[in-house]
């Protein structure tokens, strides 16, 4: 009954906080309009959404935002200066194809996401079984660094996340 | 507002529009569709957060209450780009690249742009 009422506890959590933060004040009567919709989208939408993704760790959860935006803040220096001081002929972009190993599809979202936001990688596509993920790398020698770091910086910790 | 505050604000503006500006710029001079791939995706989220850091730091100054919708443009934005940059990038390899051009998947199946998931294929 209660997994009918709210499918998605986290969404619906989220969803309180985004309301409020929208209407950006702290009323009982925005937070029960926020608390409404919170119930209404994720019954709406659970059909789309059917498996509950488990998330194991939630520190680690936090640990990894930092990360990725401390990485974020990296990223921009670091394609800011292949744009500015690279000629363009000795800028070589390659394709890194990148095993996984995680499997949920959460999880696999989060890592795609993360690639495209971090360090001159673009996730470009996935294995039709979602068993590996191709990444386009803006300037690189050396394919086998990148997919070793993405697989210990991202991928490792997702895993502990979501498995 | 106090000189600090200002400061931080100018700070903050001077930095997204650097970015802002590297972003646009390597619009231009890469070449290949999947290179300029990178400069929006990266070096704009920089100069996007620096106007927002900006914008909070002005309002905490101006009012003394945080503004929460920054932040939220933030999540959204942290949210959306990756997918955008998805979207293009699969379209430039639909359109543009054959099976060959790619490297092998190490998997058991094709990338998704050529090949069909395993549960969808007749027989299974």
């Amino acid at each position: 009954m209660l997994t009918r009422l709210i499918p998605h506890p986290l969404l619906s959590l989220t969803l309180v906080f985004v309301w409020l933060g929208l209407v950006n004040t702290f009323t009982l009567g925005n937070l029960l309009l926020g608390g409404f919709l919170a119930i209404v989208i994720p019954m709406l939408t659970a059909p789309y959404w059917p498996n509950r993704p488990k998330i194991g760790k939630p520190l680690k959860g936090l640990e990894y935002v930092l990360i990725v935006l401390w990485d974020i803040v990296v990223a921009n220096v670091q394609v800011a200066a292949i744009i500015l001081f690279k000629r363009q002929k000795n800028i070589r972009s390659q394709w890194v194809v990148m095993p996984l190993e995680l499997h949920s599809a959460e999880a696999i979202t989060v890592l795609a996401g993360t690639i495209t936001m971090t360090p001159g990688t673009v996730s470009a596509t996935l294995a039709a079984d979602g068993g590996s993920i191709l990444v386009h790398c803006l300037h690189t020698d050396d394919t086998d660094a990148v997919r070793d770091e993405i697989k210990t910086r991202y991928e490792r910790r997702l895993k502990e996340i979501f498995e | 507002m106090s000189f600090i505050a200002e400061l931080l604000i100018a700070i903050s503006l001077v930095v997204s529009g650097i970015f802002g500006f590297v972003g646009s710029y390597g619009l231009v001079k890469l070449t290949d569709s999947l290179q300029r791939l990178h400069a929006p995706t990266k070096a704009t989220t920089l100069g996007v957060g620096g106007v927002l850091i900006a914008s909070m730091i002005f309002f905490y100054a101006e009012t003394g209450y945080l503004s929460i919708h920054e932040l939220l443009i933030s999540v959204f934005l942290l949210l959306t780009a990756p997918i955008t940059a998805n979207f293009i990038a699969k379209t430039y390899i639909a359109r543009n690249l054959k099976k060959t051009d790619l490297p092998d998947s190490q998997s058991t199946c094709g990338w998704s742009i050529y090949d069909d998931p395993p549960e969808s294929r007749p027989g299974n």
